[in-house]
């Protein structure tokens, strides 16, 4: 693991997976997008509406694996300070949280037409609400401090503690009656027609190889600051005595 | 476990001899608690329905208030450091430190709550569920908040920020709290909801003292 510590040995990898991801992207919302949206068959309950289901479910579960992905990443940056589990950390944050807000936003525009109300105080619906805040929070917290190191590892403790949420997500359409339907996925097999699971799953494959690219340009992005910071910090410290020679001698 | 004592004793002697975070928290709890009255109105039976809620927010939000200086005082003076290099172990001093907090915020608002509910018409079932969940919500509250107020040491704009932190971490001892309340009012089992708030203090105890610990490390580096 600690070979992949080493800045330049991973942008190596990512930029090798860079172009498959963004293959099964494409590919996946070219295949998912027309077999959800006209292919697949009307629910017999819900009707056409049901099809936001297509990016709805994808999203919330995107924001869960973000979240994992990130205090995975934290812990790796608390116990070994790897630079990379943080990079990566720090990178999936805003993508998480965009990731969330779009499940909340396509569920409120779902539960318009099938509840009646854009949003009901209910466990799954306040639970991703709180994810959504503990996303605000980890990069706000990340930007609170003068000193960037002091943020970064302030941010990953919390990261850590807010994975007590993960569960209380997972289970809250288990453990409490809920006007949220209960996972498709239970232990006597998929509650779900065959002909709406495909679109389904090929939208989360385009999901998530939507977020390994982005992710990969944010971190190459991220390094190549890091990168000017230290050339900068490195130039700055070295003729800072020849400029400040050659201001005394221009000077009269 | 002399440190945790010393730390107790000494935190409790400040907070004695200056109590205005005491009278803080106290004060913004009647405050707030006489305010809903007007807001919504002065029909018994509305207020009868929401008093368990109101309740526990303003509580919730008192205890917030004096969160922030937890940790702050000690950070800025230098005793922080001090304490870290006593040789007592971090979490412990966190736990003296927690404790400290809830003896001059929670206490009084288990106090004041019972005093403050009347205004509100809670009914008489109401007041024990009220008072359990109060004394098990409270603790929990001041354990979630040394993770945030260790977290923010030395942040612009630390106060909102804290917020931020802690509000999503506090919402589940609010619903456990409420519904205990409300558990008590309708008649129905008041014990399972203070079952889960126990659990949550009892895994808020064993494990925020150690994240609390690792924040407070990284804010003296």
């Amino acid at each position: 693991m600690h070979k992949y510590a080493n800045p330049t040995e991973f942008m190596r990898i990512a930029n090798a997976v860079l172009p498959w991801a963004a293959g099964v992207t494409v590919i996946c919302f070219m295949v998912g997008l027309p077999l959800a949206l006209i292919a697949s068959p009307a629910d017999y309950q819900q009707g056409e509406a049901y099809r936001i289901m297509y990016i709805h479910v994808p999203s919330a579960w995107m924001g869960l694996m973000v979240y994992s992905i990130m205090a995975g990443g934290s812990a790796g940056f608390l116990i070994w300070r790897h630079p990379i589990a943080h990079l990566v950390a720090r990178a999936s944050a805003p993508l998480g949280a965009i990731f969330t807000a779009l499940c909340l936003v396509t569920g409120m525009l779902w539960g318009q037409p099938m509840w009646g109300t854009f949003w009901v105080w209910d466990a799954r619906l306040t639970s991703m609400l709180m994810l959504f805040f503990l996303y605000l929070g980890y990069l706000a917290l990340g930007e609170a401090f003068e000193d960037p190191e002091r943020g970064d590892k302030a941010a990953a403790v919390l990261a850590l503690v807010g994975t007590v949420n993960l569960p209380i997500i997972h289970f809250s359409v288990e453990w409490w009656n809920t006007l949220h339907q209960p996972s498709i996925f239970t232990m006597k097999g998929m509650t779900i027609s065959a002909d709406m699971i495909w679109p389904l799953f090929a939208m989360v494959f385009a999901f998530m190889g939507y977020y390994v690219c982005i992710l990969v340009l944010r971190l190459r992005s991220e390094i190549l600051n890091a990168k000017i910071r230290n050339a900068r910090s490195a130039r700055a410290a070295q003729p800072m005595s020849a400029t400040t020679t050659a201001a005394t001698q221009g000077a009269p | 476990m002399s440190g945790f004592g010393v730390i107790l004793a000494r935190d409790l002697k400040l907070a004695l001899r200056q109590s205005g975070d005491s009278l803080t928290a106290i004060g913004f709890f009647a405050i707030a608690t006489v305010l809903f009255p007007f807001g919504v109105g002065p029909e018994s039976e509305i207020l009868a329905r929401i008093s368990g809620g109101v309740l526990w927010v303003t509580a919730l939000l008192a205890s917030l208030l004096s969160l922030e200086r937890v940790f702050a005082t000690d950070f800025e003076d230098g005793t922080l450091d001090q304490l870290l290099l006593s040789g007592t172990p971090v979490s412990l001093i966190v736990l003296a430190k927690v404790v400290a907090h809830w003896a001059t915020t929670g206490i009084p608002l288990i106090i004041a709550a019972p005093i403050l509910a009347p205004t509100l018409h809670l009914p008489a079932s109401g007041y024990g569920p009220l008072l359990a969940a109060l004394a098990l919500g409270t603790p929990t509250l001041s354990l979630i908040g040394a993770v945030g107020a260790a977290l923010v040491l030395g942040a612009r704009r630390g106060g909102v920020l804290l917020s931020l932190l802690v509000l999503p971490l506090y919402v589940p001892v609010l619903i456990f709290g409420t519904a205990a309340v409300e558990a008590g009012i309708t008649d129905m089992a008041v014990r399972p909801p203070l079952l889960v708030l126990a659990g949550m203090f009892v895994l808020a105890l064993t494990m925020a003292p150690f994240a609390t610990a690792v924040a407070l490390r990284q804010a003296a580096q």
